[in-house]
């Protein structure tokens, strides 16, 4: 069983939402993101998406494109964070997402990717420039090694939600703006009538994520998910230039409030 | 696979504009099949930007290279100064069609950029152009006049501040102002339907070229030159031609420094199949997939993709693809200024750049078109900073 399942599966039993943390690997470097997951496992995240750096992240907002940047400017490469996802599962079995531009997938090799994904304990993969239309290449060799394609929908989507959630796997990544990625003090949709639709087309796990930058927001939008998503508030604390140790406390302590609340 | 052109194209674009792109082909097919939607098309182009622009004969140029004659099909000659403009007042009056209030666009050289802002000006639309800040810098001219024709023009600093950067910051826009805004995309670039729409409302270059060319000497031409960056210009002369098969077509590449330097922009020439704004097509990237910087003296060729339908006529064999240097291009810029009085854009340049080496070795009954895409005047500072003239 894919660990998402479980982690889901435990949740809904304990009768708590999922917190879900996004960084982006090798920022500030790839060995602290090693130490940052280890926090964030231990401060009540319950599934963690990894960033893998890229030129041109076109759904991302300021805080992650720099981020993004920071990364790339270090030099990290696919295979460290292959060999860090390898380091962090000799520790930890919380389920690891990629967040990961098609490009990087595509120019490296759809087979290889997955294959070493797999071998080193990814359990699945946001890829948010690839619409359902365009995953039928990928879609095979995911199954293949069992490694999940997290669907994306959008307040826009609409009737699309049917399309986009059949034989989906692990959860629903419910974006809950028009807009790409950053903290936020506040989220216009309508999110109750959002949640509705997309309930109506599936069953799966649902989480919302993009503009989360607060327990109280969170707090406020649990009751119509199964999840939520925090990214770029989480970025912004661990790029304020604090020293290693401080910058983890941060981290815990801000991770922790969040899940207080989930 | 719709929107495809062999394996090229596609709509790799995140979810959030899914149905707006395909509310955008809806309504562009059916535009384009509704009479009075062509016919206000073709009375903006012919009232406001002066079409049908000439196919002049460029006899000084031709009797200096002594070999095959050269036609100019003159897109210099449009309101605005460029070919840019055909796209700009089809996909502006698409956009009027949806009732959007805002338009947005990236540009690179900002002739795009000028260009929408004009039709943005005359239709009463509320505009907003994104351009990188190393091209701000460079094109400060086209960047004052943007702003006096009354739209917003707002810098991207992120990545390395060129055009393909101006390009993800304005999808960005778009995902976020996606109920009340309209991308005016600058060449036959993004995902479908953008690069067939942009051809759509560019080939009114070829098929002027085509019936000016027929009347004039009787036959088609032996050779179609034009520059490539996205290659909007390029493919709007080129593709009422495809059938044609006794007409080559040839692409010129900005090599910038030279291709073995890494500072260039032939995208086709050293780059690799990959995925990028919305399109898998050719792409200059490193081995995982990270776009490279790129580099051109014309800031309208220095993008580090292509057109996936110019991807298509390359690996079809319909068409061909080669490069010109800066040198090159410089010295062809000062050519046809002092031997026809026609001071070309730094981007026309480069395709006769190509034209001035291959008409000498061909025979006098040969005949080459140039797509001279736009005129010179913004980038005489560029020149004249290359020749150390202080103005």
């Amino acid at each position: 069983m894919n660990r998402i399942d479980k982690k889901f599966e435990a949740l809904k039993g304990e009768g708590h939402k999922a917190l879900i943390t996004f960084i982006t690997a090798g920022d500030p470097d790839i060995e602290t993101t090693y130490d940052i997951v280890l926090a964030l496992e231990e401060a009540g995240s319950d599934i963690i998406e990894l960033g893998i750096p890229y030129s041109d992240p076109l759904a991302d907002g300021p805080t992650i494109q720099a981020s993004s940047q920071r990364a790339l400017n270090k030099g990290v490469k696919i295979p460290d964070i292959m060999k860090i996802v390898e380091k962090i599962r000799l520790k930890s079995d919380i389920p690891l997402v990629y967040l990961v531009y098609y490009n990087s997938i595509f120019k490296y090799g759809i087979q290889k990717f997955l294959k070493e994904s797999k071998d080193v304990g990814i359990d699945g993969l946001i890829i948010p420039d690839l619409p359902i239309e365009e995953r039928k290449d990928i879609l095979e060799e995911a199954d293949k090694y069992d490694i999940y394609l997290i669907p994306l929908v959008a307040p826009t989507s609409k009737e699309r939600i049917k399309l986009i959630t059949e034989n989906g796997k692990g959860f629903v990544y419910c974006v809950s703006i028009t807009g790409v990625t950053g903290a936020r003090e506040d989220i216009e949709t309508d999110i109750e009538e959002y949640m509705k639709t997309v309930s109506q087309y599936t069953n799966m796990p649902k989480a919302i994520g993009f503009g989360i930058s607060t327990p109280e927001m969170a707090k406020k939008l649990k009751d119509f998910s199964d999840g939520i998503i925090v990214g770029s508030a989480l970025v912004e604390r661990i790029a304020k230039g604090y020293n290693k140790s401080e910058m983890l406390q941060e981290v815990k302590s801000f991770v922790s409030s969040l899940k207080e609340v989930l | 696979m719709n929107g495809r052109f062999g394996r090229f194209g596609g709509q790799y674009v995140p979810e959030t504009v899914m149905n707006a792109l395909i509310e955008l082909e809806r309504e562009f097919e059916k535009a384009k099949q509704d009479k009075d939607f062509m016919e206000e098309y073709r009375y903006y182009l012919r009232e406001y930007s002066g079409r049908p622009t000439p196919l002049y004969y460029a006899e000084n140029l031709t009797k200096k290279l002594g070999g095959a004659k050269i036609y100019l099909k003159r897109e210099d000659l449009n309101h605005t100064g460029a070919h840019k403009i055909n796209n700009v007042l089809g996909q502006i009056l698409l956009a009027k069609r949806m009732n959007k209030k805002r338009v947005i666009a990236e540009t690179g050289a900002g002739q795009h950029g000028v260009a929408t802002a004009t039709a943005a000006a005359m239709f009463g639309m509320e505009c907003e152009i994104f351009m990188g800040e190393e091209d701000i810098k460079r094109q400060s001219l086209n960047v004052f006049r943007m702003k006096l024709l009354g739209a917003k023009v707002t810098p991207v600093k992120s990545g390395t501040g060129t055009l393909k950067d101006a390009v993800n910051e304005a999808i960005r826009d778009w995902v976020t102002n996606i109920n009340d805004t309209f991308y005016v995309m600058g060449s036959v670039v993004g995902p479908h339907p953008y690069p067939t729409m942009v051809r759509d409302f560019q080939r009114v270059i070829g098929d002027e070229a085509k019936e000016q060319i027929l009347q004039k000497e009787g036959r088609l031409p032996d050779y179609v030159i034009a520059c490539v960056g996205g290659g909007s210009n390029a493919m709007g002369i080129f593709y009422p031609f495809i059938e044609d098969k006794e007409v080559k077509l040839i692409g010129v590449e900005a090599a910038g420094e030279g291709i073995e330097t890494g500072k260039h922009a032939a995208t086709m020439a050293k780059g690799s199949v990959g995925v990028l704004h919305g399109m898998m097509t050719y792409l200059l990237q490193d081995e995982e997939g990270r776009i490279m910087p790129v580099y051109s003296i014309s800031a309208g060729l220095d993008y580090p993709g292509v057109g996936p339908e110019h991807a298509f006529l390359k690996e079809s064999n319909r068409a061909q693809y080669v490069y010109a240097t800066d040198e090159e291009a410089l010295a062809a810029f000062m050519d046809l200024s002092q031997t026809e009085g026609i001071i070309p854009a730094l981007e026309s340049a480069h395709a006769l750049a190509y034209a001035m080496k291959l008409a000498p070795n061909l025979s006098e009954d040969n005949i080459i078109i140039v797509n001279l895409s736009g005129r010179g005047d913004k980038d005489v500072n560029t020149v004249a900073k290359v020749l150390g003239v202080e103005l």
